[in-house]
């Protein structure tokens, strides 16, 4: 048993999802965009692992849950490239990646500050114009803006 | 959902013509009891008194009732009541809501929690659609049609709403558009953009003289502010350059207007006032015409 201690710090899932290939830093926003901590099930957080790709990566691995393409679409906006391993009876059965979807609702905060969204207690809405170039509308004042220089709600 | 008037972007060609129609009637009979017994509410979070006044008139002659607030130092919302619950505390007495307000996108946000018709009355730098209505109605009254024309914006074209929003609107009527501003007061690339986007023909010219206006349908003035400058010392050498003087018409076309959003302050000199071709003050009347008949419209009232 002592050799395995290097390397399986954490039990593979029967079933739920594992989201790969997060840079560390982002590891918690994903975590509180999932809302994972409002699951029951248990949830196994890896932070600043070793990654040949990435020099540092982030792992979460979510027990008995699968997200929804409306939850996945949230991380678009900080972490385009992730990859979400759905596992059923311990194997990998679909790898799913994240699509910006054509809308984001209370995810990222408009940048004008004269925008009603940061004046008024409202959710933000946002219409995705140009997907490769990561161009956002304001629905409420109109500004469009990158997806780089918006922040997080 | 209720029938709000917000933007000017999403209006089309069928619908901007139908109200420029029934605006013609109104000036036919400007009077009539068609809001007999409605109480329509002017919510002015940021004062306008030029604005109030014409939709506060269009109400008065069509026979409704007007409560409201002139200023957000008098309403509730100096004690930090947010906007959704203002409108609907209002909502509970009034049959439509005319608003303005300094933040963008507030009247979209209005239209969307209030269960009575929203009418934009200008929301900061964003919207301002009942001065492109009657723009368009003083284009179309004077020249006859929308179609086809040479329309000059001159002046503040970066931050002037107005221009923006005329721009936006003309894109069904196939105009040529000429824009003639100080290169730091120059149209922005995103309006530029979205005339290549609408095949909306355009030239820009920093001149502005009487030979370069000589082809002109349209003229639209507007102000440039000092405040708008970074370097004082172009506006200095600017701020004469745009001033519209009326030995500048000559050449011109007979059926050449020339508006103006008013208020002015020294770019249209007032030796222009007494040409024919000087429509701005026309041009403000007829903002009553067209929002009787977008009030009329918002409610549902056939005309």
């Amino acid at each position: 048993m002592k050799n395995n201690k290097t390397e399986l710090l954490v039990a593979a899932l029967e079933n739920g999802t594992v989201i790969d290939h997060i840079p560390s830093e982002l590891v918690f926003t994903i975590a509180s965009l999932l809302e994972l901590e409002k699951l029951g099930s248990s949830v196994t957080i890896g932070y600043n692992l070793h990654s040949s790709k990435l020099g540092k990566k982030g792992i979460i691995k979510v027990a008995d849950k699968y997200f929804s393409d409306e939850e996945i679409s949230r991380l678009s906006v900080v972490a385009p490239n992730v990859v979400l391993n759905i596992i059923r009876d311990f194997d990998v059965v679909e790898k799913k990646e994240v699509i910006i979807p054509d809308e984001l609702c209370g995810i990222v905060r408009c940048g004008n500050p004269k925008c009603i969204t940061n004046n008024e207690p409202m959710p933000t809405y946002f219409h995705v114009v140009d997907k490769t170039a990561g161009t956002l509308k304001c629905h409420y004042c109109e500004k469009e803006q990158n997806k780089s220089e918006v922040k997080l709600v | 959902m209720t029938k709000s008037f917000v933007t000017i972007a999403d209006l089309s060609k069928e619908k901007i013509m139908s109200l420029l129609e029934a605006a013609s009637r109104f000036e036919a009979m400007p009077n009539r009891k068609t809001l007999d017994g409605r109480v329509i509410a002017t919510l002015f979070f940021e004062p306008s008194t030029r604005t109030r006044l014409s939709f506060e008139t269009a109400v008065n002659r069509l026979g409704g009732r007007v409560i409201g607030f002139s200023d957000a130092a008098t309403s509730s919302s100096s004690k930090g009541e947010s906007l959704k619950d203002t409108i609907m505390m209002v909502s509970n007495y009034a049959d439509l809501i005319v608003m303005r307000h300094h933040l963008e996108g507030a009247a979209r946000y209005a239209s969307e929690v209030s269960p009575v018709p929203i009418i934009n009355a200008g929301d900061g730098a964003n919207q301002h659609p009942s001065q492109t209505m009657l723009d368009l109605y003083s284009i179309y009254k004077t020249q006859g049609t929308l179609e086809n024309l040479n329309i000059y914006l001159v002046g503040d074209l970066k931050y002037g709403r107005t221009v923006h929003s005329l721009l936006m609107a003309m894109r069904h009527f196939n105009p040529q558009f000429h824009f003639i501003a100080p290169k730091e007061l120059a149209m922005p690339n995103e309006y530029k953009l979205y005339c290549k986007e609408h095949s909306i023909k355009y030239v820009e010219h920093t001149d502005f003289t009487e030979e370069v206006i000589s082809d002109a349908d349209i003229l639209y003035m507007t102000r440039v502010q000092r405040e708008r400058f970074t370097d004082l010392m172009e506006y200095e050498r600017v701020k004469d350059v745009y001033i519209l003087k009326a030995d500048m018409l000559q050449g011109t076309r007979d059926n050449l207007r020339i508006l103006h959003p008013l208020p002015r302050v020294n770019e249209i000199a007032y030796d222009v006032d007494e040409s024919p071709k000087a429509y701005y003050f026309q041009q403000a009347k007829n903002g009553l015409y067209v929002r009787e008949a977008l009030i009329c419209d918002c409610l549902g009232i056939e005309v």
